[in-house]
């Protein structure tokens, strides 16, 4: 007991020392495991590989960056990827608004967890069983089809579309989120003063719910743009020929290792690119 | 021009169960600075949300300027709110919080400059267009939200306990600023509050509100010296009732009696009646309590009872008033300082 107390005093008399203790094992964890790894890819992408024996040689050389930039297919791939993470973000964002504007403004208050509940379970279900299941729902003759056909339309079947449609379901409560909380911590009185000033509903929407609800927007969406960009195995069950970065990786990782990193170093950017761009908008304030 | 500003008649609101409002009736004069003075959930906001437009009344009728507003929407009224916590746009700068409505009402962006600038000036605050709210102490915002309600020129001005978040020395700047800026604008203004003192400073005239109904419309003077409820004269200043048997022997006829504590004087036992319209009661010193600027004493009466009388402290010190705890007083005042209260049944 004594030491304990004594030990709770010298701690309490060195903050340096208690910082130390406190922080020295998750840096570690972050340093080594985190940006070591990310360097090692960095670094390797400037390597190359032996054609033949599709072992890498330790040669510094920016052949697989001039690559990325020159060969069509990367290039193709590389934007359809920015594109599907794009329109997923986009798609959750419009989707989700209005539903977080129901769960968080209109539905009365006590059901409003529950409602909360009820965003989050997919989230606890497995990721590829909800692939699966949409495999399911856009096969031939599966339910999209036989929803649509009353209006003579067919399901998108496997593609690009069907990735789309199903990165937006499988992100969409990281989007419905932030933006349900921004709603709900919207004070009433803001919307009294902007109506008592003489703005009809669509203009206080315009002018005031959707800027300040606007930061949370953007924290959605670099969930939805970040895990769109790096996810290749959706793709590889409902994208039927479609490729996306995940997938170049994937492939080039047993036969050119140093392709793959570079390849790999692609979505690192554009995430940093995407998150410098919506810092200006407040969203990581807000996340 | 006497116009009727505002126009309630049989107004009432219910939540669910609880009735907040129980039949309002009031009429409030064009230029007038009338408050709506009373505890918390005497449903003073409620009228006043009602007048916005926030609330839809369960009964009653609203009429601003003689027209019916009652069923309308708080953007077709021509009323602004100052809001208790001011309800500024935390997004915008101050100077596009006060040219919101302008923007709204589709003002043109040069006249709504100019007309901001100018809102901003009339409350102190020239300079601070490019602040956003959050940059702003408690006081300059609540300057800001005035300046918001005022620039589009409403022809009622609602404020909603505006003062109530500030502390003591600025609410009293800003007590006589607003008094000062509401005669030069000329709107009416129609204060809630439930600082009985900010009421009698500030009001042309005061509405008295308890469990949802008024208890008494009139000037200050009229409320302080001759409050018509038992409930007027505990809430506005000191509580201070004769009653029963104590009152009918000290005043001569059965009844309740208010009488303001700076009205009585507090005499030796000995000491006799000045006057023939003066009154007197005799007891015993129960308290003194020394308030620097006065002194309160609090006197149980020989015929039952117990009155406050306050004496400014004109020569006294603190040490000479504690001797008085326990003393026999005779306390004297004039006859038409105590003021019959009806009681309602």
């Amino acid at each position: 007991m004594a030491l304990i107390t004594r030990t709770a005093g010298a701690l309490h008399r060195r903050p340096r020392l208690r910082l130390t203790l406190l922080l020295t094992a998750p840096l570690l964890w972050l340093a080594v495991l985190y940006l070591g790894s990310l360097s090692v890819l960095f670094v390797s992408a400037f390597w190359t590989t032996n054609s033949f024996t599709s072992e890498v040689v330790k040669v510094w050389s920016t052949d697989n960056f001039h690559e990325l930039f020159t060969v069509p297919v990367f290039r193709q791939v590389i934007l359809r990827s920015i594109g599907v993470a794009l329109a997923v973000t986009a798609l959750c964002a419009v989707i989700a608004f209005p539903l977080a504007f129901y769960t968080a403004r209109v539905a009365k208050p006590k059901w409003r967890p529950l409602l909360v509940v009820a965003i989050l379970t997919p989230l606890w279900a497995s990721y590829l069983v909800k692939v699966y299941a949409w495999r399911l729902i856009l096969s031939e003759g599966g339910l999209a089809d036989w929803m649509l056909k009353p209006f003579g339309l067919g399901g998108p079947g496997y593609g690009l579309t069907a990735a789309v449609l199903t990165l937006t379901y499988l992100w969409l409560p990281y989007m419905i989120l932030p933006i349900h909380t921004a709603l709900e911590q919207l004070p009433a009185n803001l919307l009294d003063a902007s109506a008592d000033l003489g703005a009809k509903g669509w203009r206080t929407f315009r002018s005031v719910v959707l800027p300040m609800v606007l930061p949370s927007v953007a924290a959605g969406s670099v969930f939805t743009f970040s895990l769109s960009l790096g996810d290749y195995i959706t793709v590889q069950i409902v994208g039927g020929k479609t490729q996306l970065i995940g997938n170049l990786v994937y492939s080039n990782i047993e036969l050119n290792l140093p392709m793959a990193a570079a390849l790999g170093t692609v979505p690192v950017v554009v995430i940093v690119l995407y998150l410098l761009a919506m810092r200006r908008t407040g969203a990581l304030s807000s996340l | 021009m006497e116009g009727m500003a505002i126009r309630l008649q049989g107004l009432r609101k219910s939540f669910g169960e609880t009735t907040a409002v129980a039949g309002v009736d009031l009429e409030i004069r064009d230029g007038e600075f009338f408050s709506m003075l009373g505890p918390s959930g005497s449903g003073k906001t409620t009228v006043l949300r009602m007048i916005a437009g926030f609330e839809a009344p369960s009964g009653g009728r609203i009429e601003l300027a003689g027209q019916e507003v009652t069923g309308l929407a708080p953007f077709e009224r021509d009323v602004h709110t100052v809001f208790q916590d001011y309800a500024l746009f935390p997004h915008m700068t101050v100077e596009q919080n006060v040219a919101y409505g302008l923007k709204v009402r589709k003002v043109p962006k040069a006249e709504r400059l100019v007309r901001a600038r100018k809102a901003l000036a009339e409350v102190r605050l020239e300079g601070f267009g490019k602040r956003r709210p959050s940059q702003l102490s408690g006081g300059q915002r609540q300057r800001v939200a005035l300046a918001r309600a005022l620039v589009g020129r409403p022809r009622v001005l609602l404020l909603d306990e505006p003062l109530g978040a500030l502390d003591l020395k600025l609410r009293e700047q800003m007590q006589v600023e607003l008094k000062a800026l509401q005669r030069e604008v000329g709107i009416t203004f129609v204060f809630v509050t439930h600082d009985q003192e900010e009421a009698l400073t500030m009001s042309d005239r005061i509405a008295v509100f308890h469990q949802g109904r008024i208890e008494q419309v009139g000037t200050p003077a009229e409320v302080y010296e001759r409050p018509a409820t038992p409930f007027v004269a505990s809430f506005v200043g000191t509580s201070n009732l004769l009653e029963g048997e104590s009152a009918h022997r000290i005043v001569g006829t059965p009844g309740t009696y208010s009488i303001r504590p700076e009205k009585i004087r507090v005499l030796k036992e000995s000491a006799e009646a000045d006057q023939p319209e003066h009154a007197t009661a005799v007891g015993t010193v129960a308290e003194v309590v020394y308030l620097g600027d006065a002194t309160r004493f609090l006197v149980d009466l020989d015929a039952g009872g117990r009155l406050t009388a306050l004496q400014q402290n004109l020569e006294t010190s603190s040490e000479d008033v504690a001797a008085y705890r326990g003393t026999r007083v005779r306390l004297q005042w004039h006859r038409r300082h105590a003021v019959a209260v009806p009681v309602p049944d």
